[in-house]
């Protein structure tokens, strides 16, 4: 391939520094479709269809909660960079785990809460309202599963071949997606949770 | 048991009436073809080694360009159909076609021309020639580059699906808009079609666009810099930044639609507190930058051809680089012209009648550009030049159209009106098509090693110009006149002899395309003559033309250096560099994105007809395939030094050979009549002998 770079940069090198570059890209467009879901929320969110409303449907404490979770793990993931970076492979098998366990529990609690609602009778389908607040939370837990089983394959990637520079390229884009959900969830706990009891 | 095998798949859906049942015989008889043919050549394994798993661009470019030029000929015979209908059915006459087909017919008609024909010719396009113009031998990612044209084809395949499983296709206009796309309005499968066609090669635009943006930007030869890369390239650039941004806009607005439909939801619904008007929002807020994507290519095609075929360089790249810019920043803050009827109130629809009003000006500092070049210039009029010219006057018209409707008065008379179908039908065939068509023409001995045809390509090109001005000039006054777009009747009799004019027009444009395959044919035939042996037929300016036609899978030997605009012309002045071969890096072909776009497929058709069990099973098989992938790590191979060597080597003699083969022929372009002629010869000759049998 042609490497522009090459002067300054491997083969390797230039190829890790594109993935990357094109990772960004990718988590901008993640982002947008995002937006369009946070929008589509902010239109709706008052279209209860003679239903419950946020304020009477949410638990903040356990929003919070989930809130903390997540927050812990993306740190967690810090710390599993910072060890890749210095090559010492089993710290970054146990941070990653700890990572994964946090998101596992937050994941958890999120499907407990949605169990609860439609438990309820409080469904997707039941207002407008309640399509956007299970889309818009629904999409973040989809990313938040999707990144959990890319932790797994990571892992046994790195157990079975070790840190290679392009295995480092890889674990950074993991943990870039981990924070930005981390970021997404943030809105989500804001503009979702905390303005329904202002 | 069946509901939970097949969901709501039945033998009543299947094609029952003469319209499925046609489009099913033609796609079955042409795959049958297809198969036997390849079977009987043995061209399976070539087939699927060679072309169906290649990650090579310039090959998918090809794949594209073969694709999109089927869905040009299924469009077109929509469109036919559609004229046909509008020239009958006035008064007492009902025409050939019921309401219900006639919507159908429409709907398919916008989804393939915007999404199958112009989003695949110019990610042929810049498929092909990108990687070229900067120097590259390859994209940033070969594999999502794969990946993105199977799912185009896995679109091309669901937009066609209602033939063959029947169902019915979309009745809602090419943007399935809402509420009118809710089951309420909307029970059958047809809009679900529309989604996953739209979803499924959306996702392969989004992850296309994403990859040319990396190659773009970090790919470049040494030396390139951002002010030195070709227009044709800044065109592609720009296009592939709006399609990012705009992409999951998409993305996301189809999907909430789908959730709609699917689990009941209330998006865009009129009960449960939905609302409708966001859809209009949403969709436009991608659907007008979209028009913009498939133009800008067209825009970079044109001032390469301008700069070229006028012997200079283009008059101010500055301008011409920061029209493309403007034009595209513009065009995110446009959208709610699409809409000023729909009571958003003054301020709001001045506001964005102003803006649309303001994009005209980039868009006319890019034509005097234009003009400006051939301003002095040594002109030679090739076809791609009769493209061009017949691009800006058409242009003009579009644009002055486009500003009229840009003012919120007048648009309350014109909007959905034949005056407005008019308008865009000028802007995407005399803008985005033709410029399509110049660019094809431009680059085709790059492509396949010889030049095509320039006579049979004028008439071709006078048909379309013709042809458009009386199809589409007709719609201008009717729409003046007050004919609505989407009529399968109209009781205004006075009318139909415009319709009729239109339809005559519609088959010179067909009459135009036929021209096109004989000119392709022709060419073929007479590609000894034809041949590009030094690959810089048309004294070129930018690096494709510095390597040989057809151009090596490696692109070029050696990388070249850059240092200023226009690098091959000033290689050129200068004398071409002696070469010093290197080992090169080649990615390996890969089948993965045929099966992750084959399982993307079955799961978008479980959707539709909500088989559960599919849409698992190809969701869990698509990560498989995903993760598969990424262990894969032997995506690569060195080709070495001498080998480069001795490639190159080789061609060269051989183009030696046939460089002095041409200069002993006197030869002189195939006409029409002789094309004619030779073509009867050949199949008396197949019949007499009996040749088919060895064919
Ligand atoms: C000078 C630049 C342009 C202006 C001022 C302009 C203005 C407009 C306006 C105001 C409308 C909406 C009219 C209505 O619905 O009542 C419209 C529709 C449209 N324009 Fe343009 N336009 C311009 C360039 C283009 C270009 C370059 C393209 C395509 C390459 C294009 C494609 C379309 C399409 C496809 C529609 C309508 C689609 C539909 O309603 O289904 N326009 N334009
Ligand atoms: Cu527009």
């Amino acid at each position: 391939m042609a490497d522009t770079m090459t002067t300054e940069m491997t083969h390797e090198e230039a190829a890790n520094n594109r993935a990357m570059f094109g990772f960004w890209v990718y988590l901008m467009t993640d982002l947008l479709m995002f937006g369009v879901l946070f929008a589509v929320f902010a239109v709706l969110h008052n279209n209860t269809a003679g239903g419950s409303s946020g304020r009477e449907l949410f638990k903040l404490k356990l929003a919070l909660i989930e809130t903390f979770l997540l927050l812990t793990s993306s740190f967690a993931c810090g710390l599993a960079m910072i060890a890749a970076r210095q090559g010492n492979k089993n710290q970054v098998l146990a941070w990653f785990t700890v990572t994964f366990v946090l998101g596992v529990a937050f994941l958890s609690l999120e499907l407990t809460e949605f169990g609860q609602l439609i438990h309820d009778g409080n469904t997707p389908s039941s207002s407008a309202f309640l399509s956007s607040f299970f889309t818009l939370v629904g999409a973040h837990g989809l990313h938040i599963t999707l990144g959990l089983l890319w932790m797994v394959i990571v892992m046994a990637y790195v157990l079975a071949r070790g840190l290679s520079s392009s295995m480092v390229r890889k674990l950074t884009m993991l943990s870039l997606y981990w924070h930005f959900l981390d970021i997404v969830w943030i809105f989500i706990f804001t503009i979702v949770y905390l303005r329904a009891f202002i | 048991m069946k509901e939970l095998l097949i969901g709501k798949l039945n033998w009543q859906a299947l094609p029952h009436e003469w319209f499925t049942l046609g489009g099913a015989a033609a796609l079955l008889g042409l795959g049958l073809f297809l198969i036997i043919l390849i079977t009987r050549l043995k061209r399976w394994k070539w087939l699927w080694k060679e072309w169906l798993t290649t990650v090579d661009p310039k090959k998918i470019g090809i794949m594209y360009f073969i694709v999109a030029g089927f869905m040009l000929l299924r469009g077109g015979l929509d469109a036919i159909m559609i004229w046909l209908q509008q020239a009958l059915s006035s008064g007492a006459s009902h025409g050939y076609l019921s309401s219900d087909h006639f919507q159908q017919i429409f709907t398919a008609h916008g989804n393939i021309m915007v999404f199958f024909v112009a989003m695949g010719f110019v990610f042929g396009l810049i498929n092909f020639i990108v990687p070229l113009q900067i120097g590259a031998r390859d994209l940033a990612s070969p594999f999502l580059n794969t990946l993105g044209f199977w799912l185009y084809v896995g679109g091309v395949l669901m937009v066609n699906m209602f033939f063959l499983l029947g169902g019915k296709y979309a009745a809602t206009g090419w943007l399935a808009v809402a509420p009118l796309s809710s089951t309420q309005f909307s029970p059958g499968v047809g809009v679900d079609y529309m989604i996953w066609a739209l979803q499924i090669s959306g996702v392969g635009t989004t992850l296309g666009a994403i990859n040319f943006i990396m190659t773009i930007l970090k790919m470049r030869a040494p030396g390139m810099k951002l002010k030195h890369i070709p227009l044709f390239t800044w065109g592609s650039l720009c296009s592939m930044i709006m399609a990012v941004t705009v992409f999951p806009l998409l993305t996301a607005t189809l999907f909430l639609l789908f959730l709609d439909r699917y689990a009941g939801m209330h998006f865009f619904t009129t009960t449960g507190g939905g609302n409708a008007m966001m859809y209009t929002n949403l969709i436009w807020m991608w659907g007008h930058p979209e028009v913009y994507v498939l133009i800008l290519p067209s825009f970079g095609v044109f001032s390469e051809v301008v700069s070229v075929f006028s012997r200079k360089r283009i008059s101010s790249y500055t301008s011409a680089v920061l029209g493309m810019i403007g034009v595209s920043t513009l065009a995110l803050s446009v959208w709610l012209h699409h809409f000023f009827t729909m009571g958003a109130g003054a301020d709001v629809n001045a506001f964005f009648g102003l803006m649309t009003m303001i994009i005209a000006v980039p868009t006319t500092v890019l034509v005097l550009t234009w003009i400006a070049t051939l301003y002095k210039g040594r002109i030679r009029f090739t076809t791609p030049m009769l493209w061009f010219l017949g691009f800006v006057g058409t242009f003009a018209v579009g644009g002055m159209t486009g500003v009229i409707l840009a003012q919120p008065p007048a648009d309350f008379q014109l909007h959905n009106s034949l005056f407005l179908v008019a308008h865009f039908h000028t802007m995407v065939i005399g803008g985005v098509l033709w410029g399509i068509f110049a660019g094809l023409t431009y680059w085709f001995p790059k492509i396949a090693g010889f030049r095509l045809n320039e006579r049979i390509g004028r008439y071709a090109f006078w048909c379309w110009l013709i042809g458009f001005w009386m199809a589409f000039g007709p719609l201008y006054i009717l729409g003046l006149m007050g004919a609505t777009r989407r009529l399968d009747h109209y009781t205004n009799s006075s009318w139909q002899p415009f319709f009729i004019v239109a339809l005559l027009g519609g088959l010179v444009i067909m009459a135009g395309v036929v021209l096109q395959i004989v000119q392709i044919i022709a060419s073929f035939m007479q590609r000894r003559q034809l041949a590009d042996t030094t690959g810089d037929p048309w004294d070129g300016r930018t690096l494709e033309w510095s390597t040989p036609s057809p151009a090596p899978f490696y692109n070029f030997a050696t990388i070249p250096k850059v240092a200023t605009r226009d690098a091959f012309w000033e290689a050129k002045q200068l004398g071409l560099p002696e070469r010093k071969y290197e080992d090169i890096h080649m990615p390996r072909n890969t089948a993965s994105g045929i099966y992750i776009a084959a399982l993307a497929f079955l799961a978008g058709f479980g959707f539709v007809w909500h088989i559960t069990w599919l849409i698992v099973a190809a969701m869990l098989g698509i990560v498989v395939c995903v993760i598969a992938r990424t262990f894969n790590e032997d995506t690569e191979y060195v080709l070495p030094a001498q080998e480069v060597e001795k490639l190159e080597h080789e061609r060269a003699q051989k183009a030696l050979a046939r460089h002095q083969d041409i200069h002993t022929d006197t030869f002189e372009e195939m006409g029409l009549r002789e094309f004619v002629r030779v073509a009867i010869k050949w199949v008396l000759d197949v019949i007499r002998n009996k040749r088919w049998r060895t064919l």
